[in-house]
């Protein structure tokens, strides 16, 4: 049984991990991270610095969207933000405990 | 006083309005609308009866007011007219004079123009009658401007004296107004009730707010202090992280959402939806119109008949810092039997190195002097007034030019000198110490960089450059130092000691048995090698290797290492190696009939090699603006361009430029408008060339089209390699297969 329960944890990450895996194949992907509600990385694929840097800006913009489209109708919600920009576009997909920010090069 | 209103009809001074009774009417004749209509207004009347009619019935009479009038009326008769209209406030006026009389029975044909209309229009002139003045008719009008008018209407009192008064001075005095009663009248304010209602109703709309209080303070304000934050940004420990990847929140989360991201992410892969097809268009056609001419049109070209005479150019320099100044290193053009057969004459005739300026293009601006042929020169570039060559002998010279800098610039007063100045080298090292060979090429290292004794390369603290390499057909390649030995001096002052023969240093790069080198460094450098091996001098190969030296164990003697790869690609004299200056491991190696292009790290072989030319190539050099061009200099004095988007198995165009061979290309971007290309040739002629908008101005995403076709062909390569290695292999398994198979025969 012990060695079910184990297996079923692996199992568990491993589908996290594939699914970053696969997000982050795709053509142009420059990294992924996942930040908890405070903002705080949990998940990265880029070095420390710009984590931290695009944790804490990306949290403020997506605390701000979420709450423009509630004020404008409070049953909705925001469920995905994408910020285009000259070099990048970046994807943020909120959550109730977490975000996933996905940075793309469209170009490349 | 004011005007008082009066309904008084203003009449003319020659009429006066009057009223008939019916009596008077009918006794002359004259009943309103019976006798006198408004048709027919007018009746005579004849003066004897009107005085009769005045004295039968004297004051009764209607025409008694007026008896002086018609009594001085001369002529018998008068005129009445029936004023139907109450013009002038009665039912008929007599006119007074003969004259109005005149002018009522005839009315006057001021209308003369209109009769003449009706006759011939040759008459007008001649029948013409002017109008004459007529008196005012008032019609009323001045009655609105005398209203307005101010006249003295005031009323005058009378006062009345007694007579025994008159004429006696008259005297006033004042009295005030209170002093007696009833002096003034006085109207006094009172309160008008009206204005003191009370509004009992309003209505009016209430809201309301939250309770608001306005308050102020102050902060205390002591003195000024710079402070700061720091921070620091929160983060998980690992197990946190650990822990929270592994919950089942997480992971319904990104199992949730994934499929949005794949769904962004393709959609910006299949298309670019901010991409702007329209603008991105025009850019192509921007240069159409001026694709006009593509030739390298001739701007100017230098020669000296007494200096260059019968000589040829090796090397042509731009000034770096200097507009318009080019140096050219002109060497004898004798093969080395003729050099030595007539090396008598060859001492008298010194070498040169001649400075053109393009304000002048027949005198050079300055010559320096070499102790022998200058085969490759090059200016300092952290300081342009020092330049280096390596002389055919081997020896490496050092000039200082500081001095006519002015005049290069054009800028001394006194240019007129007829005679160009001369500066002689100020360093040279010793015959011993240098190379064997004729240097061939020799280039500055960065400043920021420098080369310790083991051929370490570390970082250069000054700035400026101090180190030289210099390299030459007996296989060796040197550093030089241009700081004397163990005292750091600046340059300035070694340059003020213009010491005739200073031996230079040559503290490391011992040299060693190499082919020819392409070293490997930092992207900064460009390092041009020039021939071959010396075994063979038609030998056209390249060899590539790293220069750190090593230490043999056994001898402790410095050697460098093997080279690490050499290749035999061009069928003659490699003269030309050079890097791209847009692409950092891109290389282009001339030599024989073709040209190649190599990328650093590729070491099969050239990414790209050209097809044989007709005549050898004999020179190259990439362009400086177009990642995708080259110029290839030949020895029937043409010149290639290539432009390697366009075709790769012949030149984009060709143009003759001289009648000889090539020997040298550089082109220089002098602005944005203008770039030139310096080719000169073998006749020692310098030809200056204007390169055209078409082969300066790159085209859109040039430099991206040409680093995705060096990959394709370094893919190509790699190819290849793996397809020999399959096919080798794949013969190797099929000779296998034959031998077990015959074996297998004669086994049965």
């Amino acid at each position: 049984v012990t060695v079910l329960i184990h297996h079923c944890i692996l199992y568990k990450k491993a589908e996290v991990e594939e699914t970053l895996k696969r997000i982050q194949g795709q053509k142009g992907v420059q990294g992924i991270i996942i930040v908890n509600a405070e903002g705080i990385p949990i998940k990265t694929t880029l070095d420390n610095s710009s984590t931290v840097q695009y944790a804490g800006l990306i949290h403020q913009l997506v605390m701000k969207a979420r709450s423009t489209v509630r004020d404008i109708d409070p049953q909705n919600d925001l469920t995905f933000l994408r910020v285009r920009s000259k070099k990048n576009e970046i994807m943020i997909a909120p959550d109730k405990d977490y975000f996933l920010i996905v940075i793309q090069n469209p170009s490349d | 006083g004011r005007p008082q209103h009066s309904k008084m009809y203003c009449h003319p001074n020659d009429i006066l309005p009057l009223t008939l009774t019916s009596a008077t009417q009918e006794l002359f004749g004259c009943r309103c609308d019976e006798d006198v209509t408004g048709d027919n207004p007018y009746k005579i009347l004849r003066k004897e009866d009107i005085v009769q009619d005045m004295r039968m019935r004297a004051a009764v009479s209607d025409f008694s007011p007026m008896k002086q009038l018609v009594l001085d009326y001369p002529e018998d008769e008068l005129l009445l007219v029936y004023d139907r209209d109450f013009i002038y406030g009665s039912s008929f006026y007599l006119v007074l004079t003969a004259d109005a009389k005149e002018r009522h029975l005839k009315p006057v044909v001021a209308l003369g123009v209109e009769v003449a209309l009706e006759r011939e229009p040759s008459e007008v002139f001649a029948t013409q009658k002017t109008s004459e003045p007529q008196p005012w008719i008032s019609l009323g009008s001045e009655q609105e401007i005398e209203e307005e008018s101010v006249t003295d209407s005031r009323p005058r009192y009378r006062i009345s004296r007694v007579r025994r008064e008159f004429g006696a001075p008259i005297f006033f005095s004042d009295r005030n107004a209170m002093e007696t009663k009833d002096g003034f009248i006085e109207c006094t304010p009172y309160q008008d009730k009206n204005f003191s209602l009370k509004q009992m109703e309003r209505h009016t709309g209430v809201q309301t707010i939250p309770n608001l209080k306005s308050s102020s303070t102050q902060t205390q304000w002591t003195y000024p202090r710079s402070m700061c934050t720091q921070y620091e940004p929160r983060e998980f420990s690992e197990e946190k992280k650990e822990n929270c990847l592994q919950s089942e929140k997480l992971k319904n989360f990104v199992n949730s959402v994934a499929s949005r991201f794949e769904m962004a992410i393709q959609q910006n892969e299949i298309m670019d939806v901010f991409f702007d097809d329209w603008k991105a268009l025009s850019e192509e056609d921007s240069g159409y119109g001026r694709k006009a001419d593509p030739h390298l049109k001739e701007y100017q070209s230098f020669t000296d008949l007494h200096f260059s005479k019968e000589k040829t150019i090796s090397n042509i320099n731009w000034h770096p810092t200097i507009n318009g100044v080019i140096a050219v290193a002109v060497t004898e053009r004798l093969s080395f039997e003729d050099r030595i057969n007539g090396s008598t004459k060859l001492l008298l005739n010194p070498s040169l190195i001649l400075f053109w300026s393009f304000s002048d293009p027949i005198n050079p601006q300055l010559l320096l002097e070499c102790p022998d042929d200058v085969f490759s020169f090059e200016f300092c570039p952290s300081d342009p007034n020092i330049i280096v060559g390596g002389c055919m002998n081997g020896q490496v010279v050092l000039w200082d030019i500081s001095t006519h800098v002015e005049q290069l610039q054009g800028t001394r007063t006194n240019k007129r000198e007829n005679e160009t100045p001369v500066v002689r080298y100020c360093a040279v090292s010793g015959i011993e110490n240098g190379h064997k060979a004729p240097i061939t090429d020799i280039q500055w290292l960065p400043g920021t960089f420098e080369v310790s004794r083991m051929g370490v390369p570390m970082e250069n603290k000054n700035g400026i450059c101090v180190q030289i390499v210099t390299c030459a057909p007996d296989c060796c390649v040197m550093f030089w130092d241009i700081r004397a030995p163990r005292v750091l001096q600046t340059m300035a002052d070694q340059r003020k000691q213009k010491v005739e023969e200073k031996p230079l240093e040559n503290p490391h790069g011992v040299p060693n048995t190499f082919k020819h080198l392409d070293l490997t460094w930092k992207p900064l450098i460009r390092l041009q090698l020039v021939l071959s091996t010396t075994f063979c001098p038609q030998d056209g190969e390249l060899v590539y290797t790293d220069w750190k030296l090593e230490k043999d164990n056994d001898s402790g003697r410095l050697f460098s290492a093997k080279p690490s790869h050499r290749f035999i690609i061009h069928d003659g004299q490699v003269n030309t190696v050079r890097r791209s200056p847009f692409f950092k491991d891109i290389i282009l190696t001339v030599g024989g009939w073709t040209f190649a292009i190599w990328k650093e790290g590729v070491t099969n072989g050239p990414i790209i090699q050209s097809s044989c030319s007709q005549k050898k190539c004999t020179v190259g050099y990439w362009s400086q603006s177009r990642p995708a061009v080259l110029f290839i200099g030949k020895e029937d004095g043409n010149i290639d361009v290539w432009d390697l988007l366009e075709k790769t198995h012949e030149p984009s165009q060709t143009q003759n430029i001289t009648a000889t061979q090539i020997t040298c290309i550089k082109p220089w971007i002098v602005s944005s408008k203008q770039h030139l290309l310096a080719v000169s040739d073998h006749l020692g002629t310098l030809h200056i060339l204007e390169i055209p908008w078409t082969l300066r101005s790159p085209s859109s995403n040039e430099k991206l089209s040409m680093s995705k076709y060096f990959e394709k062909e370094v893919d190509r390569l790699v190819y290849f390699e793996k397809r020999r290695e399959m096919r080798a292999k794949e013969k190797k398994d099929y000779e296998a297969e034959e031998l077990r198979k015959k074996t297998v025969r004669y086994s049965i």
